[in-house]
This record gives structure tokens, C-alpha cells and sequence, in this order.
């Protein structure tokens, strides 16, 4: 009731005007601190490049692959999301489904970025220990529509912090893969889910 | 209502007549013991989509500029804060439910009737809250996993939200003339299936099997949302097991 109350004459003193808070720099080797500094150039980055808005998505996909894909790990996030089949697969075939599933992955997932405009992101409390190794940074991206939670879930690596799994909307991208991964394994095998994941990533980039 | 009721009964016969068969080799998930049924479900609602619905909401898109497609969500968004308010103080976030009320006022009275959303960019924030959540929150169980026609994934206490949410729906019922009714809620639909018209198509590119995909995604996406309504608690995270 009372942080209602605080934001309403918030609002009528600021005359809605955002009030520009004197942040920190955001320390990139404690996760919120590295989510923070990669959504802030992510977000810098599209909002100065014309081509990406006119979504223009080979430039998209440059932008990922240089400023989103050295913080994630691709590796266990293919892996989590194969579950028990993943021990099924050869090393050859693991590599040709971190690269097909994280093709796939950015190539539908590029669309949005081209569409950011005047969005703002809203972190919310990270609530960790100093001595985890598997965190979550929470945030909510306001825009025009309907508030969209976005969360990541990291873990330390020897080489830093590293994304490993997001969830949009309330959904875990690894859950929400686990079911439909097992079932094109048992009913195609390894290879058949390996040519499926091919042909969905030529087709995507055929239609653009 | 009454037109609503017939289209079911329709629809529910033709059901019977041909259940999708799932796919060979799928695993049955513990949450989805209907999967035959739901999947004809599924089939039928996305024919809809693609020969009635979308092509509907493609032609809005390309007749109408996008700053009024932006105040006619807003407007159906104000109306729908009235009872997310609703559901918040009914779940317990009477802080919440007293934001959303403010939103509901200052959006009617300073946005010239909610076409313009005046609440977010003064910071307050917009929620979502329907019955189905409430529930959740008072701790009914989701129970199996449904696909309602024409209103697509839900599950058996989201069965009984949506009707809660249709039934309390006064506002739009009492309006005395029919064709403006009938217009209105046809323009709400469309307006619905246009917030998430490029969300999915990304689906269709992403998903593997779209029936998978948005069931699992709905399922976590509910909890997410019911674990958040609970003051303090954090939603639950899933755990993989190592392969």
C-alpha cells in the first residue's frame, strides 16, 4: 500500500519524468553485475544501429555472436537439455548439436532483439551467497505491452560466469526443450534430431 | 454465451469422431494423461488460427497504424486492471491490487479513458492476475493438463479460472447494445492475438514439436506465476538431472 502510494506522488512530482538514479558501474565478474553490463550493451548497441532495426538479421546475428554467445555456455545447456540421451551421443554428434541447437536458438530469437526500442530493464533483488556457484539474476523488461519476466541462470565457471539457461515469460528455455529433444530422439534417433535441427536452421535462414 | 455453448457442443462431437493420434515414440508426460484428446484439441484450435484468426489479424495489422493498435490494447489492458486488482487483493497482495486500482484511475481519468497508459511511465507497474492464478495461490492443484478450444492451453483449475474470469466479466455484458457488444469483443480478440503475433511466429521456428513445446511452456509458465503471486516466495527452479 504505501510503495503504491510512494510511486503515485512519485509520479505526480516527477511529472513523469524518469528520474536518471547515479549508478554504479556494474562489476562484470559477480553475475547481476555481468548480466547488467551485457544488457547495457546489448540494448546500446541495437538502439544505435539502424540496420538492425530495419531487422536487417545477419547483422543481429553478428551482434549476438559477439556480445551475447562469450557469456553463455552452449555446451551445458545442449547437454542439460538432452538429459540422459546426451551420454547416447558421440562426441562428434554432441558437437553437431551445440552448433545446430544454438544456431537454431539465436536464429529465432534475433527477431526480438531487431524490435527493441525504448524498453528499459528492471533488475530484481539478487539474492545470492558469496559462495554459490549456480545463481539466478532476475529482471523484467517493461515496454509497451504487458511487463515480460526474463530471468538467467548462471554458473561460475573457471572461466567466469557463464549463462547457461533463461527463462522467458515463466519458462526455462532447457524445460521447455527436455520433452520435445527425448521424443524426437525415440522416435528418430540422435541423427534424426541432429538432420531435424539442420533442416529447421536452412529453412530459417532461407526465409530471410 | 448461448452461441459459445453451441460451437463447444459442435466441436466436442466432432472430437469424439476423430481423436489425433500422438505421435509414435513420444513419451507420455505424467502431466498430460489426455494428450490423444488435447493434441485434436490442438489441431483444431491452430486450424483456426491459421485460416480465420491470424489472416483477421494481419489485415488489422496492415490497416490500422500501430499507435492505434497501441490504444486499443491499452484501452482492453485498463479494463482488465480492474480485475487483476481484483485477483491481487483476493490473493492476498493487497499492495498490488491497491496499485492496480490506481493504475485503473489514473489511466481512465488522465489517459483519456485507458487508450493511453499514463500509470507505467509514472511507475506503476502493470501486473496480470486472472482467477485460474488465484486459485493456484489458494492452493487448488493444476490438476491434468487441458486444451480448451478456442482458448487453447489450460489445465483443470485454469478450466475453472477462465470461467471465472468469463462469468465475472460484467462490464462488457451490460452493455445494451448488441452489435457494439458483439463488435467490442470481436475487436478484443483480435487485439489478444495481435500482442503475441510475432511471438509466434517465433514459436514456429523454435518449436521441435509445438504441441511439446507450448505445454511445457504453459505448464512452467503457470507455477512461475502462481510462486510469484505468493508474497516472498521465490519461484521454484528446475532441477536437471547430470547426465
Amino acid at each position: 500500500m504505501k510503495t503504491a502510494f510512494l510511486s503515485f506522488f512519485a509520479f505526480l512530482l516527477s511529472g513523469a519524468i524518469g528520474i536518471a538514479s547515479a549508478q554504479n558501474a556494474p562489476d562484470p565478474n559477480t553475475p547481476d553485475g555481468l548480466i547488467k553490463m551485457i544488457v547495457a550493451d546489448v540494448m546500446a548497441s541495437v538502439k544505435a544501429d539502424p540496420e538492425i532495426q530495419k531487422g536487417n538479421i545477419p547483422r543481429v546475428v553478428d551482434l549476438v555472436e559477439k556480445k551475447i554467445v562469450p557469456y553463455t555456455d552452449m555446451r551445458r545447456t545442449t547437454q542439460l537439455a538432452m538429459g540422459r540421451n546426451w551420454s547416447k551421443a558421440s562426441p562428434e554428434q554432441q558437437t553437431q548439436l551445440i552448433a545446430e541447437f544454438k544456431s537454431l536458438l539465436i536464429r529465432t530469437y534475433s527477431g526480438v532483439l531487431s524490435q527493441l526500442r525504448d524498453q528499459t530493464v528492471q533488475y530484481k533483488p539478487f539474492r545470492a551467497n558469496p559462495s554459490d556457484t549456480d545463481v539466478i539474476v532476475r529482471t523484467v523488461v517493461i515496454g509497451k505491452s504487458d511487463p515480460i519476466p526474463l530471468d538467467y541462470r548462471l554458473e561460475k565457471t573457471n572461466d567466469g560466469w557463464k549463462v547457461y539457461d533463461v527463462n522467458i515469460m515463466g519458462a526455462w528455455l532447457i524445460e521447455a526443450y527436455r520433452n520435445q529433444f527425448t521424443n524426437q530422439i525415440s522416435q528418430n534417433g540422435v541423427d534424426g534430431l541432429i538432420k531435424f535441427l539442420q533442416e529447421r536452421n536452412a529453412m530459417l535462414a532461407g526465409k530471410k | 454465451m448461448i452461441l459459445l455453448k453451441r460451437l463447444c457442443v459442435t466441436f466436442l462431437s466432432l472430437c469424439i469422431i476423430g481423436c489425433a493420434s500422438i505421435p509414435a515414440g513420444s513419451e507420455p508426460s505424467p502431466h498430460d494423461p489426455w494428450e490423444s484428446f488435447n493434441r485434436s484439441v490442438f489441431s483444431f484450435n491452430e486450424g483456426l488460427d491459421e485460416y480465420l484468426l491470424k489472416p483477421i489479424t494481419k489485415g488489422y495489422r496492415f490497416i490500422l497504424p500501430k499507435p492505434a493498435q497501441q490504444g486499443i490494447d491499452n484501452f482492453f489492458g485498463n479494463y482488465r486492471d480492474i480485475y487483476t486488482s481484483v485477483n491481487n487483493l483476493l490473493q492476498g497482495n493487497v499492495s498490488m491490487a491497491f496499485s492496480d486500482l490506481m493504475r485503473v484511475v489514473v489511466n481512465t481519468i488522465f489517459g483519456l479513458g485507458g487508450f493511453i497508459d499514463m500509470a507505467t511511465p509514472g511507475g506503476l507497474e502493470k501486473h496480470k492476475a486472472d482467477f485460474g492464478q488465484t486459485f493456484g495461490v489458494w492452493g487448488i492443484p493444476p490438476g491434468p493438463y487441458v486444451v480448451l478450444p478456442f482458448f487453447g492451453p489450460s489445465n483443470v483449475r485454469d478450466t475453472f479460472g477462465t470461467a471465472a474470469d468469463l462469468e465475472t466479466d460484467y462490464l462488457f455484458r451490460l452493455l445494451p447494445d448488441v452489435a457494439l457488444r458483439n463488435s467490442l469483443t470481436g475487436l478484443r480478440i483480435v487485439n489478444a492475438r495481435n500482442n503475441y503475433y510475432e511471438a509466434g511466429d517465433l514459436l514456429e521456428g523454435a518449436a521441435i514439436d509445438k504441441y511439446t513445446f507450448t505445454r511445457d511452456a504453459y505448464i512452467q509458465r503457470r507455477q512461475y506465476q502462481i510462486d510469484q503471486a505468493k508474497e516472498g516466495k521465490e519461484p521454484a527452479l528446475p532441477v536437471y538431472e547430470n547426465p
